[in-house]
Protein backbone atom coordinates (compact mmCIF):
# COMPACT_ATOMS: atom_id res chain seq x y z
CA UNK A 1 0.00 0.00 0.00
CA UNK A 2 1.39 3.53 -0.92
CA UNK A 3 0.98 6.02 1.63
CA UNK A 4 -1.48 8.18 -0.19
CA UNK A 5 -3.60 5.40 -0.39
CA UNK A 6 -4.17 6.07 3.43
CA UNK A 7 -6.11 9.16 4.71
CA UNK A 8 -4.98 9.90 8.32
CA UNK A 9 -7.50 8.41 11.18
CA UNK A 10 -8.59 6.09 8.50
CA UNK A 11 -8.55 2.53 9.70
CA UNK A 12 -6.39 0.28 6.88
CA UNK A 13 -4.45 -2.75 6.84
CA UNK A 14 -0.98 -1.81 6.29
CA UNK A 15 2.73 -3.15 6.67
CA UNK A 16 3.66 -2.38 10.71
CA UNK A 17 6.52 -0.60 9.36
CA UNK A 18 4.81 1.84 7.64
CA UNK A 19 2.34 2.52 10.95
CA UNK A 20 5.37 3.44 12.38
CA UNK A 21 7.06 5.65 9.87
CA UNK A 22 3.48 7.40 9.78
CA UNK A 23 3.86 7.62 13.43
CA UNK A 24 7.54 9.60 13.53
CA UNK A 25 6.30 11.57 10.50
CA UNK A 26 3.16 13.07 12.26
CA UNK A 27 5.26 13.97 15.47
CA UNK A 28 7.09 16.54 13.02
CA UNK A 29 10.69 15.44 13.58
CA UNK A 30 13.26 17.89 12.34
CA UNK A 31 16.18 15.44 11.26
CA UNK A 32 15.84 11.24 10.67
CA UNK A 33 19.44 9.26 10.39
CA UNK A 34 19.51 5.74 9.88
CA UNK A 35 21.56 2.49 8.72
CA UNK A 36 19.80 -0.08 7.12
CA UNK A 37 19.48 -3.18 8.92
CA UNK A 38 17.06 -6.52 8.46
CA UNK A 39 14.10 -6.22 9.77
CA UNK A 40 14.16 -2.55 10.36
CA UNK A 41 14.62 -0.99 6.95
CA UNK A 42 11.56 -0.38 6.26
CA UNK A 43 10.41 2.29 8.43
CA UNK A 44 13.08 4.58 7.47
CA UNK A 45 12.52 3.48 4.30
CA UNK A 46 9.33 5.20 4.05
CA UNK A 47 10.38 7.81 6.08
CA UNK A 48 13.06 8.44 3.44
CA UNK A 49 10.49 8.26 0.79
CA UNK A 50 8.27 10.42 2.49
CA UNK A 51 11.17 13.28 2.59
CA UNK A 52 11.93 12.22 -0.78
CA UNK A 53 8.35 13.46 -2.02
CA UNK A 54 8.34 16.28 0.13
CA UNK A 55 5.78 15.08 2.28
CA UNK A 56 7.96 15.52 5.43
CA UNK A 57 9.95 18.36 6.09
CA UNK A 58 12.51 17.06 7.59
CA UNK A 59 16.43 16.68 6.54
CA UNK A 60 16.92 12.82 6.68
CA UNK A 61 20.63 12.18 6.69
CA UNK A 62 22.36 9.09 5.05
CA UNK A 63 25.28 7.96 6.83
CA UNK A 64 28.04 5.27 7.08
CA UNK A 65 26.90 3.37 9.59
CA UNK A 66 24.65 2.99 12.64
CA UNK A 67 27.31 4.58 14.81
CA UNK A 68 27.06 7.43 12.92
CA UNK A 69 22.96 7.36 12.92
CA UNK A 70 22.66 7.59 16.31
CA UNK A 71 25.64 10.19 16.62
CA UNK A 72 24.02 12.58 13.90
CA UNK A 73 20.71 12.19 15.75
CA UNK A 74 22.93 12.77 19.24
CA UNK A 75 23.76 15.89 17.39
CA UNK A 76 20.84 17.22 16.31
CA UNK A 77 18.77 16.89 19.27
CA UNK A 78 21.35 18.91 21.36
CA UNK A 79 20.92 21.43 18.83
CA UNK A 80 17.35 21.62 19.77
CA UNK A 81 15.83 19.91 17.03
CA UNK A 82 13.01 16.60 17.58
CA UNK A 83 14.74 13.79 15.92
CA UNK A 84 14.25 9.81 14.85
CA UNK A 85 16.45 7.14 14.59
CA UNK A 86 16.03 3.21 14.28
CA UNK A 87 17.54 -0.08 13.96
CA UNK A 88 18.13 -3.78 14.53
CA UNK A 89 20.44 -6.53 16.29
CA UNK A 90 24.11 -5.52 15.10
CA UNK A 91 22.87 -1.61 14.44
CA UNK A 92 21.42 -1.71 18.05
CA UNK A 93 24.72 -2.55 19.66
CA UNK A 94 26.80 -0.49 17.40
CA UNK A 95 24.63 2.29 18.52
CA UNK A 96 25.50 1.31 21.80
CA UNK A 97 28.54 3.40 23.29
CA UNK A 98 26.39 6.86 21.52
CA UNK A 99 23.02 5.37 23.49
CA UNK A 100 24.80 5.86 27.46
CA UNK A 101 26.01 8.65 25.99
CA UNK A 102 22.06 10.19 24.83
CA UNK A 103 21.12 9.46 28.55
CA UNK A 104 24.27 10.43 30.29
CA UNK A 105 23.05 13.81 28.56
CA UNK A 106 19.82 13.88 28.62
CA UNK A 107 19.41 13.83 25.01
CA UNK A 108 15.88 12.84 24.41
CA UNK A 109 15.62 10.68 20.96
CA UNK A 110 13.17 8.40 19.71
CA UNK A 111 14.47 5.38 18.92
CA UNK A 112 12.78 2.62 17.17
CA UNK A 113 14.11 -1.10 17.65
CA UNK A 114 12.86 -3.89 15.41
CA UNK A 115 13.72 -6.96 17.74
CA UNK A 116 16.24 -8.83 16.55
CA UNK A 117 18.57 -11.59 17.39
CA UNK A 118 22.42 -11.20 17.89
CA UNK A 119 24.96 -12.83 16.39
CA UNK A 120 26.38 -15.20 16.34
CA UNK A 121 25.21 -17.46 14.67
CA UNK A 122 24.19 -14.68 12.19
CA UNK A 123 20.35 -15.09 12.32
CA UNK A 124 17.71 -12.39 10.94
CA UNK A 125 15.18 -13.86 13.58
CA UNK A 126 13.49 -12.02 16.36
CA UNK A 127 14.02 -12.20 19.64
CA UNK A 128 14.72 -9.58 22.11
CA UNK A 129 18.36 -10.18 23.57
CA UNK A 130 18.94 -6.97 21.39
CA UNK A 131 17.07 -4.23 23.37
CA UNK A 132 17.45 -6.38 26.73
CA UNK A 133 21.38 -5.86 26.13
CA UNK A 134 20.61 -2.31 26.15
CA UNK A 135 18.54 -2.33 29.76
CA UNK A 136 21.59 -0.43 31.49
CA UNK A 137 22.19 2.26 29.57
CA UNK A 138 19.69 4.76 30.54
CA UNK A 139 17.01 4.71 27.69
CA UNK A 140 13.96 3.73 28.56
CA UNK A 141 12.17 0.89 26.91
CA UNK A 142 8.63 0.22 26.12
CA UNK A 143 7.77 -3.01 24.40
CA UNK A 144 4.48 -3.69 22.14
CA UNK A 145 2.23 -5.98 21.05
CA UNK A 146 0.94 -5.25 17.66
CA UNK A 147 1.46 -2.75 14.64
CA UNK A 148 -1.68 -0.19 16.13
CA UNK A 149 0.80 -0.17 19.79
CA UNK A 150 3.56 0.61 17.51
CA UNK A 151 2.02 3.57 15.99
CA UNK A 152 0.79 4.82 18.96
CA UNK A 153 3.76 4.15 21.08
CA UNK A 154 5.95 6.35 19.37
CA UNK A 155 3.55 9.40 19.40
CA UNK A 156 3.71 8.92 23.01
CA UNK A 157 7.55 8.15 23.31
CA UNK A 158 8.46 11.44 21.99
CA UNK A 159 6.02 13.11 24.65
CA UNK A 160 7.52 11.05 27.41
CA UNK A 161 11.48 11.48 26.28
CA UNK A 162 10.60 15.39 25.60
CA UNK A 163 8.90 16.00 29.37
CA UNK A 164 11.64 18.41 31.17
CA UNK A 165 11.52 16.30 34.06
CA UNK A 166 12.51 13.28 32.28
CA UNK A 167 14.62 13.91 29.03
CA UNK A 168 15.73 10.63 27.97
CA UNK A 169 16.03 8.75 25.24
CA UNK A 170 13.06 6.56 24.58
CA UNK A 171 13.02 3.08 22.54
CA UNK A 172 10.05 1.54 21.35
CA UNK A 173 10.66 -2.12 21.31
CA UNK A 174 8.75 -4.18 18.72
CA UNK A 175 9.11 -7.50 17.69
CA UNK A 176 10.94 -7.82 14.16
CA UNK A 177 8.72 -9.43 10.89
CA UNK A 178 6.06 -9.99 13.32
CA UNK A 179 5.18 -6.20 13.65
CA UNK A 180 7.51 -5.04 11.49
CA UNK A 181 6.50 -6.87 8.58
CA UNK A 182 3.03 -8.26 9.26
CA UNK A 183 -0.36 -6.24 7.59
CA UNK A 184 -3.06 -5.37 10.26
CA UNK A 185 -5.65 -3.34 10.73
CA UNK A 186 -4.22 0.03 12.04
CA UNK A 187 -5.87 3.12 12.78
CA UNK A 188 -3.68 6.20 12.37
CA UNK A 189 -3.63 9.11 14.00
CA UNK A 190 -4.72 12.50 12.66
CA UNK A 191 -2.05 15.25 12.40
CA UNK A 192 -4.37 17.95 14.24
CA UNK A 193 -4.42 15.72 16.90
CA UNK A 194 -0.89 14.75 17.23
CA UNK A 195 -0.24 18.48 17.30
CA UNK A 196 -3.00 18.76 20.08
CA UNK A 197 -1.42 16.10 22.10
CA UNK A 198 2.31 17.12 21.44
CA UNK A 199 3.77 20.05 22.44
CA UNK A 200 6.99 21.52 20.65
CA UNK A 201 10.46 20.43 21.65
CA UNK A 202 11.26 23.03 23.93
CA UNK A 203 14.64 21.71 25.74
CA UNK A 204 15.98 23.78 28.76
CA UNK A 205 19.67 23.50 27.11
CA UNK A 206 20.82 23.79 23.31
CA UNK A 207 23.79 23.87 20.99
CA UNK A 208 23.79 27.79 19.97
CA UNK A 209 26.78 29.70 19.19
CA UNK A 210 25.13 32.74 20.42
CA UNK A 211 24.69 31.25 23.60
CA UNK A 212 27.30 28.30 24.22
CA UNK A 213 26.66 25.16 26.48
CA UNK A 214 29.55 22.32 26.75
CA UNK A 215 27.86 19.21 26.36
CA UNK A 216 29.92 16.07 27.19
CA UNK A 217 31.86 17.29 29.78
CA UNK A 218 34.43 15.47 32.16
CA UNK A 219 33.30 14.82 35.40
CA UNK A 220 35.68 12.73 38.20
CA UNK A 221 34.85 10.37 41.19
CA UNK A 222 33.55 13.78 43.24
CA UNK A 223 30.41 13.80 40.89
CA UNK A 224 29.92 10.56 38.53
CA UNK A 225 28.01 8.82 41.44
CA UNK A 226 25.20 11.90 41.71
CA UNK A 227 24.78 12.02 37.73
CA UNK A 228 23.80 8.21 37.62
CA UNK A 229 21.50 8.87 40.74
CA UNK A 230 20.04 11.82 38.49
CA UNK A 231 19.35 9.37 35.42
CA UNK A 232 18.27 7.27 37.88
CA UNK A 233 15.54 9.76 39.59
CA UNK A 234 14.48 10.55 35.89
CA UNK A 235 13.67 7.20 35.39
CA UNK A 236 11.71 6.50 38.28
CA UNK A 237 9.76 9.93 37.63
CA UNK A 238 9.22 8.20 34.21
CA UNK A 239 6.98 5.48 35.98
CA UNK A 240 4.32 8.02 36.79
CA UNK A 241 4.65 10.16 33.24
CA UNK A 242 4.64 6.71 31.16
CA UNK A 243 1.26 6.05 32.92
CA UNK A 244 0.07 9.76 32.94
CA UNK A 245 1.26 10.01 29.10
CA UNK A 246 -1.03 6.79 28.26
CA UNK A 247 -3.96 8.40 29.97
CA UNK A 248 -3.78 11.42 27.89
CA UNK A 249 -2.84 9.64 24.83
CA UNK A 250 -6.22 7.39 25.74
CA UNK A 251 -8.25 10.83 26.01
CA UNK A 252 -7.24 12.70 22.71
CA UNK A 253 -7.15 9.39 20.61
CA UNK A 254 -9.70 6.73 22.65
CA UNK A 255 -6.86 3.88 22.43
CA UNK A 256 -5.47 2.97 26.30
CA UNK A 257 -3.00 -0.36 26.45
CA UNK A 258 -2.02 0.49 30.21
CA UNK A 259 0.39 2.32 32.04
CA UNK A 260 3.61 0.79 32.68
CA UNK A 261 2.28 -2.89 32.73
CA UNK A 262 -1.52 -4.13 31.41
CA UNK A 263 -3.30 -7.48 32.82
CA UNK A 264 -5.79 -9.48 31.16
CA UNK A 265 -7.84 -11.73 33.86
CA UNK A 266 -5.21 -11.62 36.29
CA UNK A 267 -7.47 -10.50 39.36
CA UNK A 268 -8.43 -14.21 40.82
CA UNK A 269 -6.00 -15.70 38.86
CA UNK A 270 -3.41 -18.36 40.60
CA UNK A 271 -0.94 -18.54 37.71
CA UNK A 272 0.34 -15.65 35.92
CA UNK A 273 1.98 -15.13 32.77
CA UNK A 274 4.24 -12.27 32.55
CA UNK A 275 5.91 -11.21 29.14
CA UNK A 276 6.22 -8.16 26.64
CA UNK A 277 6.23 -8.34 23.40
CA UNK A 278 4.16 -10.30 20.55
CA UNK A 279 3.47 -13.49 22.53
CA UNK A 280 1.16 -11.41 24.23
CA UNK A 281 -1.26 -12.04 21.58
CA UNK A 282 -0.85 -15.79 21.85
CA UNK A 283 -0.91 -15.86 25.44
CA UNK A 284 -4.10 -14.25 25.74
CA UNK A 285 -5.73 -16.98 23.35
CA UNK A 286 -4.29 -19.59 25.27
CA UNK A 287 -5.76 -18.04 28.48
CA UNK A 288 -9.26 -18.40 26.56
CA UNK A 289 -8.87 -21.42 26.24
CA UNK A 290 -7.69 -22.70 29.43
CA UNK A 291 -10.30 -20.30 31.50
CA UNK A 292 -12.77 -22.31 29.49
CA UNK A 293 -11.40 -25.49 30.88
CA UNK A 294 -11.64 -23.53 34.74
CA UNK A 295 -8.08 -22.70 35.08
CA UNK A 296 -6.74 -19.99 36.89
CA UNK A 297 -4.60 -18.49 34.38
CA UNK A 298 -3.83 -14.37 34.07
CA UNK A 299 -1.29 -12.60 32.39
CA UNK A 300 0.51 -9.42 33.00
CA UNK A 301 1.96 -7.68 30.11
CA UNK A 302 4.87 -5.28 30.98
CA UNK A 303 4.83 -2.27 28.52
CA UNK A 304 7.76 -0.06 30.38
CA UNK A 305 10.76 -2.43 30.89
CA UNK A 306 12.93 0.60 31.91
CA UNK A 307 11.87 2.12 34.03
CA UNK A 308 10.95 -1.28 35.86
CA UNK A 309 7.47 -1.29 36.96
CA UNK A 310 8.30 -3.37 40.26
CA UNK A 311 5.44 -1.57 42.25
CA UNK A 312 3.09 -2.57 39.91
CA UNK A 313 4.15 -6.12 39.88
CA UNK A 314 3.79 -5.88 43.23
CA UNK A 315 0.44 -5.10 43.23
CA UNK A 316 -0.48 -6.98 40.31
CA UNK A 317 0.39 -10.44 42.19
CA UNK A 318 -1.29 -10.20 44.71
CA UNK A 319 -2.64 -13.81 45.45
CA UNK A 320 -1.39 -15.67 42.90
CA UNK A 321 0.49 -18.69 43.46
CA UNK A 322 2.93 -18.96 40.99
CA UNK A 323 3.86 -16.45 38.07
CA UNK A 324 6.12 -17.85 35.20
CA UNK A 325 8.33 -15.27 33.15
CA UNK A 326 8.69 -15.71 29.75
CA UNK A 327 11.68 -14.40 28.61
CA UNK A 328 12.78 -13.71 25.08
CA UNK A 329 16.54 -13.30 25.76
CA UNK A 330 19.11 -14.53 28.26
CA UNK A 331 21.61 -13.73 30.12
CA UNK A 332 23.92 -16.41 29.37
CA UNK A 333 25.17 -18.27 32.17
CA UNK A 334 22.03 -16.88 34.79
CA UNK A 335 18.67 -16.20 33.63
CA UNK A 336 16.66 -14.26 31.31
CA UNK A 337 16.71 -10.25 32.06
CA UNK A 338 12.71 -9.98 33.17
CA UNK A 339 12.85 -13.03 35.14
CA UNK A 340 15.84 -11.57 37.26
CA UNK A 341 13.94 -8.21 38.11
CA UNK A 342 10.45 -10.03 38.72
CA UNK A 343 12.42 -12.08 41.33
CA UNK A 344 14.18 -8.77 43.09
CA UNK A 345 11.14 -6.74 43.22
CA UNK A 346 8.70 -9.72 44.36
CA UNK A 347 11.09 -10.83 46.95
CA UNK A 348 10.89 -9.51 50.88
CA UNK A 349 7.01 -9.57 50.83
CA UNK A 350 5.70 -11.37 54.07
CA UNK A 351 4.13 -13.81 51.22
CA UNK A 352 5.34 -13.82 47.53
CA UNK A 353 4.75 -16.43 44.66
CA UNK A 354 6.86 -18.95 43.65
CA UNK A 355 8.47 -17.86 40.64
CA UNK A 356 9.10 -19.87 37.10
CA UNK A 357 12.05 -18.94 34.77
CA UNK A 358 11.08 -19.76 31.55
CA UNK A 359 13.41 -18.94 28.43
CA UNK A 360 11.57 -18.77 25.02
CA UNK A 361 11.59 -18.36 21.47
CA UNK A 362 15.13 -17.30 20.71
CA UNK A 363 16.09 -16.60 17.67
CA UNK A 364 12.71 -16.76 16.26
CA UNK A 365 11.63 -20.09 17.69
CA UNK A 366 7.79 -20.15 16.90
CA UNK A 367 6.06 -20.20 20.88
CA UNK A 368 2.63 -21.53 19.94
CA UNK A 369 -0.55 -22.16 22.85
CA UNK A 370 0.97 -25.59 23.43
CA UNK A 371 4.00 -24.29 24.67
CA UNK A 372 2.08 -21.58 26.92
CA UNK A 373 0.34 -24.84 28.17
CA UNK A 374 3.57 -26.29 29.13
CA UNK A 375 4.89 -23.61 31.29
CA UNK A 376 1.60 -23.10 32.83
CA UNK A 377 1.64 -26.84 33.59
CA UNK A 378 4.74 -26.16 35.55
CA UNK A 379 3.65 -23.57 36.99
CA UNK A 380 0.85 -25.14 38.12
CA UNK A 381 3.19 -27.44 39.97
CA UNK A 382 4.94 -25.03 41.71
CA UNK A 383 2.04 -23.31 42.61
CA UNK A 384 1.10 -26.52 44.88
CA UNK A 385 4.53 -26.56 46.27
CA UNK A 386 6.95 -28.53 44.33
CA UNK A 387 10.54 -27.34 44.43
CA UNK A 388 11.54 -25.91 41.09
CA UNK A 389 15.06 -26.48 39.95
CA UNK A 390 17.14 -23.34 40.17
CA UNK A 391 18.16 -23.44 36.25
CA UNK A 392 15.20 -21.53 33.68
CA UNK A 393 12.98 -23.74 32.02
CA UNK A 394 13.77 -23.66 27.94
CA UNK A 395 10.63 -24.28 26.57
CA UNK A 396 10.49 -26.30 22.94
CA UNK A 397 14.06 -26.85 23.20
CA UNK A 398 15.00 -30.13 20.99
CA UNK A 399 17.30 -32.27 22.72
CA UNK A 400 16.96 -34.19 19.58
CA UNK A 401 20.16 -31.83 18.20
CA UNK A 402 22.49 -31.55 21.18
CA UNK B 1 27.16 24.00 43.63
CA UNK B 2 24.27 21.91 42.30
CA UNK B 3 24.78 19.58 39.34
CA UNK B 4 23.28 20.46 35.77
CA UNK B 5 21.00 17.94 33.74
CA UNK B 6 23.06 15.91 32.15
CA UNK B 7 26.31 17.76 33.23
CA UNK B 8 25.66 20.54 30.46
CA UNK B 9 27.43 23.36 31.73
CA UNK B 10 28.28 26.61 30.50
CA UNK B 11 31.45 27.65 28.21
CA UNK B 12 35.08 27.37 29.50
CA UNK B 13 34.02 24.67 32.46
CA UNK B 14 36.75 22.59 32.26
CA UNK B 15 39.00 25.53 33.40
CA UNK B 16 37.69 24.52 36.85
CA UNK B 17 39.34 21.05 36.20
CA UNK B 18 43.52 21.58 37.46
CA UNK B 19 45.10 18.42 35.29
CA UNK B 20 48.29 20.05 36.38
CA UNK B 21 47.84 17.24 39.09
CA UNK B 22 48.42 14.29 36.68
CA UNK B 23 51.77 15.21 35.75
CA UNK B 24 54.84 13.00 36.51
CA UNK B 25 57.28 15.15 34.69
CA UNK B 26 57.81 18.42 34.57
CA UNK B 27 58.98 20.79 31.63
CA UNK B 28 61.90 23.24 32.47
CA UNK B 29 62.49 25.67 29.76
CA UNK B 30 66.14 26.96 29.94
CA UNK B 31 66.06 30.76 28.64
CA UNK B 32 69.59 31.48 27.92
CA UNK B 33 69.31 28.31 24.68
CA UNK B 34 65.15 29.22 24.02
CA UNK B 35 64.97 31.07 20.63
CA UNK B 36 61.68 31.93 21.03
CA UNK B 37 60.41 30.05 17.73
CA UNK B 38 57.25 29.50 19.23
CA UNK B 39 57.12 26.09 18.55
CA UNK B 40 56.10 23.95 21.66
CA UNK B 41 53.69 26.78 21.68
CA UNK B 42 52.03 25.53 18.41
CA UNK B 43 52.21 21.65 19.45
CA UNK B 44 51.44 21.92 23.10
CA UNK B 45 47.55 20.54 22.88
CA UNK B 46 46.61 22.22 26.38
CA UNK B 47 47.73 25.69 25.20
CA UNK B 48 50.04 25.56 28.47
CA UNK B 49 53.11 27.33 26.72
CA UNK B 50 53.02 30.73 25.73
CA UNK B 51 55.31 34.00 25.36
CA UNK B 52 55.01 36.51 27.94
CA UNK B 53 57.14 39.13 27.88
CA UNK B 54 61.05 38.83 26.26
CA UNK B 55 60.41 34.76 27.19
CA UNK B 56 58.15 31.69 26.79
CA UNK B 57 56.02 30.92 29.93
CA UNK B 58 54.61 27.29 30.85
CA UNK B 59 51.50 27.20 32.83
CA UNK B 60 51.88 24.43 35.66
CA UNK B 61 48.29 24.58 36.62
CA UNK B 62 46.67 22.69 33.42
CA UNK B 63 50.29 21.08 32.01
CA UNK B 64 49.66 17.50 32.19
CA UNK B 65 53.88 16.90 31.07
CA UNK B 66 53.30 15.27 28.14
CA UNK B 67 56.44 16.52 26.90
CA UNK B 68 55.43 17.56 23.87
CA UNK B 69 57.11 20.82 23.90
CA UNK B 70 60.69 19.10 24.90
CA UNK B 71 60.35 16.66 22.04
CA UNK B 72 59.80 19.15 19.64
CA UNK B 73 61.63 22.00 20.58
CA UNK B 74 64.79 22.19 17.77
CA UNK B 75 67.15 23.84 20.30
CA UNK B 76 66.74 21.26 23.15
CA UNK B 77 65.76 24.08 25.29
CA UNK B 78 63.00 22.29 27.32
CA UNK B 79 63.96 19.27 29.94
CA UNK B 80 61.54 16.76 31.70
CA UNK B 81 62.52 16.82 34.82
CA UNK B 82 60.50 13.73 37.69
CA UNK B 83 57.81 15.98 39.42
CA UNK B 84 58.26 14.79 43.36
CA UNK B 85 55.57 16.03 45.86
Amino acid sequence: MKPSEVREGQRAVMEGSWAVAQAVALCRPGVISAYPITPQTHIVEDLAQMVADGDLAAEYLRVDSEFSAASAVYGAVATGVRAYTASSSQGLLLMTEVLYNMAGTRLPVVIGAANRTLSAPISIQPDQQDTISLRDSGLIQLYVEDSQEAHDAHIQAFRIAEDPEILLPVMVCMDGWLITHTFEPVELASQEAVDSFLPPFKPPYSLDPTCPFTFGSFTDDDKLMEFRYMVHQAQQKGKEKIEQVARAFEKTFGRYYGGLIDTYCAEDAEVLLLAMGTVVGTIKDAIDLMRAEGRKVGLIKIRAYRPFPAERIREATKGAKAVAVLDNNISLGAYGAVASDVALCLSNQISAPAILPCIVGLGGREITIDSIRSIVERAEQMGKGRIAPAESFWVDLHPELL
Amino acid sequence: MKLTIGAICGPAGSKANRTGSWRSYRPILDPEVCTDCGICAIFCPDSCVFPEGENYRIDYTYCKGCGICAEECPSGAIEMIVEEK
